[in-house]
């Protein structure tokens, strides 16, 4: 009824190439951006800035960048970490190395060359696929770490190899705040998340899901197969660098290569799993689950549960309920939460007629 | 896109609201925000650490009604020793409890201590890094909040080496000695290195330091070049498997167990055991013995242990290295608050009135019998430029069962380590843009 589609036709092809092309859609999401830049900051706290938005929205990104590799191309990938940390420490290097440079391109310097490397460990996909790549990233991930530990150059020779993080002033503004950092992540994060939706809608975009679903049929009709898969290392590995240095200077302020170990490739590659690979909105919906659902569970049980029963088979009882819940969604839609969303999207145009 | 999870939003913030405000006042406490972790792989020594500080706090409240009368209170957050999971932790729980202001945060984990060193600062919240955390912090006119106490990481090396100094008849003895360092493939095992050879070309040792990769349960050629160097010392700066690994490939090479020095890292019962026999003898260092005998424990056992409301789930635990750092733990705390009470007056502190207070403890002999842990905590005393206050270690051997402390407090050089640290401190400053405080216009 709210949701209805008839009467919007386009008129011109301009209308038909739009990224949304229903009408409510496209309010719903200028709604979305305008409450994100004031509704959200007029009613949040510190504490749902700096421990959960933030992260929410770093996880989303990273989400996103392994979707464009894994859900569109079809490439497996464990390394997600690793291409955060070399984003992470390439930032933090060149804003260090090079005094005067904009925090905002030291940002796009951490994830060219974390799309430099995403390239390098993307070279054996032109031999080998599904499992046999995922082993062969995961040496990436382990490369990656190993070498920042090796070389205390990437840490500034600091002692404890932790680096903190520069002031984060852009455009000399400064946004240290819990505030400032979280629009600033959500402004880095947007023009991201709109270019890879373009990007999937477009020519490239459509060459992945081609080398993704068949590549013996997609190099027959013309396609470069190889470029096509190069291209989703580089510009995958591009996103994820950029969402690592996000999670190192406006999420944590600390940098540490332990930090992108083999964990954070796993909870990026969950997040596309229960968010729904080949989806934009699937990497919100993954990390909404992953960030706020065992936040969420944690508060719950402080408040109601505590002294009812020990600390700590407390925590052991959210890790059951987080793992049952996982297993109950996969089961219930295996094709992750955004199928869910899609779902209830085509009940609500027709409602409240049943088709 | 964003649309549907901003949505949720509003859900998922009443849920967060409706938690929070299941509150009653509770005014007239002082509250600690615990940062814990009792699950993950490191739960053996998040239970005990914190078991001991929970049970320490609670002997305070059943034997002396709290602090002149304030009440402590505290709750916990699970932190898994992840950092994520710390920072979240500490910025749910900085509020205080129900009015109840905190007094400081404990995290007993260095990734959570470095996230959160920048919000304790601008939070004016205290951040207690007991035996580990950043050595320049000791620097308390850089880092006003932060308080590596007891010991950092430079004085123990130091300290190490005083006592071999000691073991072969004065520091002017090392020379000539030759000394391995074993050292954890991490920024952790290697923090130590430039001061280990600072003290080399100082005392005249011969030093070999050799890397083991994490995890380090392979130890093979490391011990094979240390049976060919023949050292009369081997440091073990280890980490978790790699100590009982080290100690049993040195038996398997022929290293004598007591000559392997191991640090705060490698000195709990956890990484002695492990290796049966093998580790007979090895000698590690310590900032509190273990066991039950001191009358702060005592008292303990009997106000909370035996009335049933012990923290440990495990209660032969009890008296363990682990738990005794958490009652070491909880008595700089308390003690804190206490010498901010004598300035501020018997009520709930801010953050602020209790950083006074930890930069004013004093725990000379006198003082150490009246709270029970003569032996147990080292004389200390704290200041604005001094965050650390002792830098002694005591050292003690493993007879196969349990450890027995074999030396009096062994005190660190930290008159030659102070140039270091402030040469840190400095540049951190520097790097960060603050303004150190000057520390003789402190009161």
């Amino acid at each position: 009824m709210f949701y209805l589609e008839s009467g919007q036709f386009a008129t011109a092809y301009r209308q038909d190439r739009r990224l949304f092309r229903l009408r409510q859609q496209r309010i719903g999401l200028w709604l979305t951006l305008l409450a994100a830049y004031t509704v959200v900051p007029w009613l949040g706290n510190d504490y749902w800035f700096s421990a959960i938005l933030i992260p929410f929205l770093v996880l989303s990104l990273a989400g996103l960048g392994l979707n464009l590799l894994t859900g569109y191309a079809g490439q497996l990938s464990l390394g997600s970490a690793a291409f955060m940390a070399v984003g992470a420490f390439t930032t933090y290097n060149l804003v260090l190395r090079l005094p005067g440079l904009p925090l905002l391109v030291g940002v796009a310097g951490g994830g060219l060359a974390a799309a430099l490397i995403g390239v390098l460990v993307g070279l054996p996909s032109a031999r080998i696929k599904g499992f046999y790549l995922l082993v062969s990233t995961l040496a990436a991930q382990f490369f990656v770490q190993w070498a920042l530990t090796k070389f205390s150059w990437f840490s500034n020779d600091s002692a404890s190899g932790v680096i903190t993080a520069p002031p984060l002033v852009v455009a000399g503004q400064d946004f240290s705040s819990p505030l400032g950092r979280y629009l600033l992540t959500l402004s880095v994060a947007l023009p991201l998340v709109w270019l890879a939706r373009n990007l999937v809608r477009g020519e490239l975009g459509r060459y992945w899901m081609a080398v993704r679903d068949m590549d013996t049929a997609a190099a027959v009709i013309g396609i470069p197969v190889f470029k096509a898969k190069l291209l989703a290392f580089a510009i995958s590995s591009f996103i994820l660098g950029v969402a690592g240095a996000l999670w190192a200077f406006t999420y944590l302020g600390t940098v540490e290569p332990h930090g992108f170990d083999l964990n954070r490739s796993f909870q990026v590659l969950f997040i596309i799993i229960i968010g729904g690979m080949g989806s934009i909105l699937g990497n919100f919906l993954g990390a909404a689950f992953i960030v706020l659902l065992p936040v969420a569970l944690s508060v719950l049980s402080a408040s109601y549960l505590a002294g009812w029963l020990p600390s700590g088979e407390l925590e052991n009882l959210q890790k059951i309920i987080f793992g049952a819940l996982i297993i109950v969604f996969l089961i219930k839609e295996p094709d992750g939460l955004a199928r869910l969303w899609r779902q209830f999207a085509a009940r609500v145009r027709v409602w409240p007629l049943r088709y | 896109m964003a649309r549907s999870s901003l949505r949720a939003l509003p859900l998922a913030l009443a849920i967060g609201l409706a938690a929070f405000s299941s509150s009653s006042q509770a005014a007239g406490e002082q509250y600690f925000p615990l940062q814990s972790y009792r699950v993950g792989p490191y739960a053996a020594g998040g239970t005990g650490f914190f078991g001991g500080f929970i049970d320490y706090l609670q002997y305070i409240n059943a034997k002396e009604g709290g602090v002149n009368g304030v009440k402590l209170t505290w709750s916990e957050c699970e932190t898994e020793y992840v950092v994520e999971k710390g920072v979240e932790c500490y910025e749910r729980l900085k509020k205080g409890l129900n009015g109840a202001p905190a007094a400081a945060t404990n995290p007993l984990s260095v990734g959570i201590a470095y996230a959160t060193l920048d919000r304790s600062t601008a939070d004016k919240l205290p951040l207690i890094t007991i035996n580990h955390g950043r050595t320049d912090s000791t620097d308390g006119s850089v880092f006003p909040y932060v308080f590596p106490l007891q010991l950092n990481p430079y004085s123990e090396v130091s300290a190490i080496i005083n006592y071999i100094g000691q073991k072969s008849g004065g520091l002017d003895k090392l020379k000539g000695k030759k000394i391995v360092t074993l050292f954890h493939g991490s920024p952790y095992g290697k923090e130590t290195n430039p001061i280990l050879e600072l003290l080399a070309k100082k005392y005249g040792f011969q030093l070999t330091l050799l890397e083991v990769p994490h995890p380090g349960n392979e130890q093979q050629s490391q011990w094979l070049t240390i049976r060919k160097e023949k050292p009369d010392w081997v440091i073990l700066r280890g980490w978790g498997v790699m100590n009982p690994v080290a100690l049993k490939t040195a038996q398997k090479t022929g290293f004598p167990a007591d000559h392997i020095i191991g640090n705060i890292w490698s000195n709990s019962e956890d990484d002695a055991a492990p290796a049966g026999a093998a580790a007979k003898g090895y000698v590690s260092i310590t900032t509190h013995p273990s066991g039950t005998q001191f009358p702060v424990l005592q008292g303990i056992k009997k106000t909370v242990i035996d009335a049933g409301k012990g923290n440990l789930a495990d209660p032969k635990r009890f008296g363990n290295v682990y738990y005794n750092l958490g009652v070491v733990n909880g008595i700089l705390n308390v003690e804190a608050v206490r010498v901010a009470q004598a300035k501020f007056g018997a009520k709930p502190l801010t953050g602020e009135q209790v950083r006074w207070g930890f930069e004013h403890i004093k725990f000379d002999e006198k003082r150490l019998k009246e709270v029970g842990a003569y032996g147990l905590l080292q004389p200390l005393k704290l200041s604005c430029s001094d965050h650390e206050g002792g830098g002694a270690v005591r050292f003690q051997q493993w007879d196969g069962k349990q450890w027995k402390v074999i030396s009096d407090w062994v005190q660190a050089d930290r008159a030659l380590l102070r140039p270091i640290i402030e040469t840190s401190s400095k540049a951190y400053a520097k790097e960060k843009g603050i303004t150190p405080r000057d520390c003789s216009k402190e009161s």
